[in-house]
């Protein structure tokens, strides 16, 4: 009886269901209640702003929620691969720069040293997802406490690496040059990096979609979150796949990470600290495990950070908390989650 | 006599402190349907997860064609020819049945999609509901699919655990005919509350009795042994 008081008039289906309609309103008035106060100039820069921002939060949300939804494991260690990522990222840059590949490159060169840059991202976060899988997660399947107290543990081991190798001080990430100056459109001002972020954004939220929807393999993950047991007496090796899904979910926020160091144009250890508590909020606004969900939730937040940061800058930082805090009390399972 | 496809010698399984399975041996034979029958908690369906290698099994040996399978992961055993339908109607109830097929066919082939037409003669109920998600089937939708998913390769041995549990006595008795189809093709291995689909089914039988084997034989000698069913089975 408890859980049918208040807004619980689900009517099954096909009927309306209050909490659900109730959740999509909260997310679309996001989008256009700023516009009472704000004039549509300044709004319109603020939502390419907030899109950039959500599009790099989707990044590293869209591997949280692969390995915290899919998997059920709690990675609190998600923003280290976050930070070495970013570190990886600034290392090649560099190193692409003393190449004339950076900041005295060409609009193909700069593409080259970003697509160059995001791989090996990729690749670094990748393998680290490997090893720490198989060295550590593995053995703590089933058991939250014990994933919350190594992956913690685990971070901080992966942050001290980072300022043992780069140092603890802020470092100066660049930019190729092709990304550096902004479009004009009509009045509004959008930075070419920002407009880059949105594209990575959507393509790899697409990317994951094709692979989980369409693919034998996202079939199998899928079919391996519901029930490993069958998948396993099918013949298929889950432990094999579910590094993998790791791994891909780590590889993710590595590129998450060297995504928003270009685009703050600065990199730290303690980066990656921040950007979880974010990824931590789209997960739970769009519902674990759902990479649509993430998407969604990811763009709010985004642009919530930015609407309000202009109109009360005081409160940017808490509207996220609140309209998780909003989502939860209407839908518990997040916008798209599974009840 | 020929060598059995299946052999447990002397096999014991725990699950956590509980000692489960106390020495089983037994014997399957190619092209016959084995049903194991014994009352609840006898070790019936841990002797089925102990052969796919679901639970770890503390001693004992177990063969398939005279190599040993114990202890394997459960997808090695799998991949080596025995096919296993869990209890309680176990699909992907995320997947659309189509997914669940194609999941089980592992490596799509045309000899897999040969098998599909011939399930689908088989279940024709599958085929209509081919693009419905598995979880808005009924229990026996549901039970069908769950067998399939162990027919679409072609499986040396297909273990299956009580395939009749909470079905309406008109799908076991559909069941049962489906079943006795599966099995002049598959050497099947059932583990059967249910004694009237068992006895419909199998050729041969064992029966558990505090995680050993008390009994084996011929089916029809069981059917007509109301002493032994008595003992074992509490009917007569």
């Amino acid at each position: 009886m408890a859980a049918d008081t208040g807004l619980a008039v689900s009517a099954g289906r096909g009927g309306f269901d209050a909490r659900r309609w109730g959740a999509w309103i909260v997310s679309v008035g996001i989008w256009f209640i700023p516009l009472l106060w704000i004039d549509v100039i300044t709004y319109m820069t603020l939502t390419i702003a907030g899109l950039t921002m959500g599009a790099l939060l989707f990044l590293t949300a869209s591997g949280l929620t692969l390995i915290f939804g899919l998997m059920d494991v709690l990675n609190l260690a998600h923003g280290a691969f976050f930070v070495w990522g970013a570190y990886a990222g600034f290392s090649l840059l560099n190193y692409l720069n003393t190449l004339g590949w950076v900041e005295m490159a060409s609009l193909g060169q700069s593409m080259g040293s970003l697509v160059l840059t995001l791989l090996t991202a990729l690749v670094v976060g990748g393998l680290l997802g490997i090893l720490l899988e198989k060295i550590i997660i593995q053995r703590t399947y089933g058991n939250h406490l014990k994933q919350i107290l190594i992956t913690m543990g685990a971070a901080l081991v992966m942050t001290e690496i980072i300022k043992v190798f780069w140092g603890p001080n802020d470092e100066v990430i660049l930019v190729p040059a092709a990304f550096k100056d902004s479009w004009d459109l009509v009045d509004i001002v959008v930075n070419k990096f920002r407009g880059v972020a949105i594209v990575v954004g959507v393509a790899v939220f697409a990317a994951i979609q094709l692979v989980l929807q369409r693919t034998r393999l996202g079939i199998t993950v899928r079919a391996g979150v519901e029930n490993r047991e069958i998948v396993q007496v099918m013949g298929y090796n889950i432990e094999r796949i579910f590094t993998g899904v790791f791994a891909a979910g780590a590889a993710l926020a590595a590129m998450g990470g060297v995504m928003f160091a270009i685009f703050k144009e600065q990199i730290y250890p303690g980066m990656g600290d921040e950007t979880l508590i974010f990824a931590l909020i789209v997960v739970i606004i769009g519902g674990m495990g759902s990479v649509a969900g993430s998407f969604l939730g990811a763009l709010m937040v985004g642009l919530a950070f930015n609407y309000v940061a202009f109109l009360v800058p005081k409160l940017a930082l808490g509207v996220n908390i609140m309209i998780m805090a909003v989502i939860l009390l209407i839908r518990p399972s997040g916008l798209m989650g599974r009840k | 006599m020929s060598e059995p496809t299946l052999s447990l010698k002397d096999v014991h399984t725990y699950i956590g402190q509980h000692h489960i399975l106390q020495g089983v041996s037994l014997d399957v034979n190619a092209g016959r349907a084995t049903v194991l029958v014994g009352r609840n908690g006898a070790g019936k369906s841990t002797t089925l997860r102990t052969i796919m290698g679901l639970y770890p099994v503390r001693s004992g040996s177990i063969t398939l064609d005279g190599e040993a399978i114990q202890n394997r992961k459960p997808f090695h055993i799998a991949r080596l020819g025995i096919g296993f339908v869990p209890e309680d109607h176990a699909v992907l109830t995320t997947l659309t049945v189509e997914e669940n097929l194609r999941l089980a066919m592992f490596k799509e082939s045309e000899d897999g999609w040969r098998r599909m037409e011939s399930i689908f003669r088989l279940f024709p109920d599958l085929k209509r509901f081919l693009h419905s998600k598995a979880g808005v089937l009924s229990g026996g939708q549901k039970q069908m699919l769950a067998i399939s998913l162990a027919l679409v390769l072609d499986h040396r041995i297909v273990l299956i655990d009580e395939p009749s549990k909470g079905l309406a006595p008109v799908v076991v008795e559909h069941l049962g005919k489906s079943l006795n189809q599966i099995k002049d093709t598959t050497t099947v291995v059932l583990v059967e509350q249910n004694f009237y689909l068992a006895s419909q089914v199998g050729q041969d039988y064992f029966i558990l009795d505090d995680g050993r084997v008390a009994h084996h034989g011929l089916m029809e000698d069981l059917v007509n042994d109301h002493a032994l069913k008595r003992k074992y089975l509490g009917i007569g």
